[in-house]
């Protein structure tokens, strides 16, 4: 069945793509989102720690034997307890500073990372094998869906609305919007701020890691698969706005799905698509479709 | 012989190279309320912001219920049982009353109960589910001053509750704070306002410059008018 000449199977082919993409522009602007919200720090190094999170997978495969599905657990650990250490330790003198900063020293921490990495393992890449369980296909009359696929979408799906719920309805997550607010007069009812900011740092980077887990069966693992992956989610999260979470879910799916079918539709424009959706947005509503404006 | 709550002495404060408080000092023991009366800029609000340690250097001693303070983050003070209500009310937006009632943690035992709360400010049970933003002036403070009553503090420091609002409601925060002295509240009270402080306060210190240069009992308040309208500008 063709429509507009495309071919239907090509068309849900490059969608159910798109939405795995989307899945991890949500996961990772979700993060970027957080973080930014907090701690008022353009988290540059949010691709490395993508990266981090397929490459810790894979050296556990390879080194340790260690499945995907502990790997899936074990690495946002990891990579956001190192997270935090980098904020206790370095980030947490900027706050005071303006943004560009942050900016820098992230970008800074990103360049070390991925040029050691590139340096131990080359930029060719390493294969990382789909795990068993999720191997296969499922016919659905005129799709055929990998397993995997369906995987990412509803495991992303899941640990961003798990994240909603925890910020938007839990008491914790009431004291961290209450801090991203006002975090002086936070403090000075007693709620341990400087704590909740190294805690929402290693929260949003390991949000990031455990997205890069995810990826590891998909997208080919090198070094730089953060660098190239990070400027489209910043433009995610430009697009959806600073201040919602839902918002940059919504987004980062939403503009999966452009990006797959401006694959099908016209190819060559593929990936600058989101940057002109970006710049579409901007000039309607400068704070993002669901940003709220900072007063 | 009543217990000492709060104790300042020799405090020095500068906000980065601005040096604001010059070495202020003054007590309240539990159960009193006392007044900061001043113009504005003589380092009333300073004051009590170097108290809970928020965003200034410190030098001297600020001791509360014996513990020094002067050392330690705003939230380890909180914790000592202060609930502070700053100037700018400072109502969370992007939560409504109750949530901002019930955001705030235990900082003491025997915090007032929801319910409690609602019987002394009834308009906040009516609005409780209103955006933190969307109420009046009058409301907002009244929120600001209920949230901390719910912590168990017994401490409280006010940062000008009175300002801008309608008569009707200085009335009713007036009657407020005279509960709260029957409860065995310890208050220290910013205000500009003196008509209304001065049926309150046990003891009204009047700050210049960043220093107490008067202090003046309740009952020597009429022979004082004179010095006190001068140091207010009035």
């Amino acid at each position: 069945m063709d429509i507009f000449h495309i071919s239907l199977q090509a068309l849900l082919g490059q969608m159910t793509l798109g939405l795995v993409n989307g899945s991890f522009y949500a996961i990772l602007s979700l993060g970027l989102a957080v973080i930014f919200g907090m701690l008022n720090i353009i988290n540059f190094t949010h691709g490395a720690q993508y990266m981090l999170g397929a490459y810790f997978a894979w050296l556990g495969m390879t080194h340790l034997g260690i499945s995907y599905w502990v790997a899936l657990l074990l690495c946002p650990i990891l990579v956001g307890a190192a997270g935090m250490a980098v904020e206790r330790l370095l980030l947490r003198h900027l706050y005071k500073l303006d943004h560009l900063y942050g900016l820098l020293l992230t970008f800074g921490l990103c360049l070390i990372v991925e040029g050691l990495f590139v340096e131990w393992f080359g930029v060719s890449g390493q294969q990382y094998p789909v795990p068993e369980s999720l191997r296969g296909v499922l016919e659905l009359g005129f799709l055929t869906l990998p397993v995997y696929r369906a995987w990412v979408v509803a495991c992303s799906v899941t640990v961003c609305l798990l994240s909603w719920f925890a910020i938007e309805k839990t008491r914790l997550g009431g004291y961290l919007r209450a801090a991203t607010e006002k975090p002086e007069q936070t403090q000075s009812f007693g709620i341990n701020v400087p704590l909740l900011v190294t805690l929402t740092y290693g929260f949003g980077v390991a949000l990031a890691a455990f997205a890069g887990v995810l990826a590891a069966p998909v997208i080919q693992n090198t070094p730089l698969m953060g660098a190239n992956m990070i400027i489209v989610v910043f433009a995610v999260v430009v697009i959806g706005g600073m201040g919602s979470i839902l918002g940059a879910i919504v987004t980062g799916l939403g503009l999966g799905l452009i990006e797959g079918l401006t694959k099908v539709v016209y190819p060559e424009f593929s990936s600058n698509i989101v940057f002109l959706v970006m710049a579409l947005v901007l000039l309607v509503r400068p704070s993002g479709l669901f940003g709220k404006e900072k007063s | 012989m009543r217990k000492e709550m709060l104790r300042v002495e020799h405090l020095n404060a500068w906000y980065g190279e601005s040096h604001v408080l010059h070495g202020i000092g003054f007590h309240v023991n539990e159960g009193e309320l006392v007044t900061l009366l001043g113009r504005n800029g003589a380092g009333r609000s300073s004051t009590l912001r170097a108290i809970m340690g928020i965003g200034c250097t410190r030098k001297g001693s600020i001791r509360v219920q014996g513990h020094e303070t002067t050392g330690l983050k705003p939230h380890h003070i909180a914790r000592l049982g202060i609930g502070y209500c700053p100037e700018e009310r400072g109502i969370y937006a992007s939560l409504n009353v109750e949530e901002n009632l019930l955001l705030l943690p235990q900082v003491g035992p025997g915090g007032m109960t929801l319910a409690e709360i609602y019987q002394m400010f009834p308009n906040l049970y009516e609005r409780r589910k209103s955006q933190g933003t969307k109420l009046s002036g009058g409301e907002q403070q009244m929120l600001a001053m209920a949230r901390i009553l719910r912590t168990g503090a017994k401490l409280l420091l006010l940062d000008e509750i009175t300002e801008g609002l309608a008569p009707v409601v200085v009335e009713m925060l007036g009657k407020v704070l005279t509960e709260l002295k029957t409860r065995g509240y310890t208050i220290v009270l910013v205000e500009q306002n003196f008509r209304f402080s001065a049926p309150l306060a046990d003891r009204n210190y009047v700050v210049e410059h960043g220093n107490i240069v008067a202090t003046v009992a309740y009952g020597e308040l009429e022979k004082n008018r004179t010095l006190i309208e001068n140091y207010l500008g009035v």
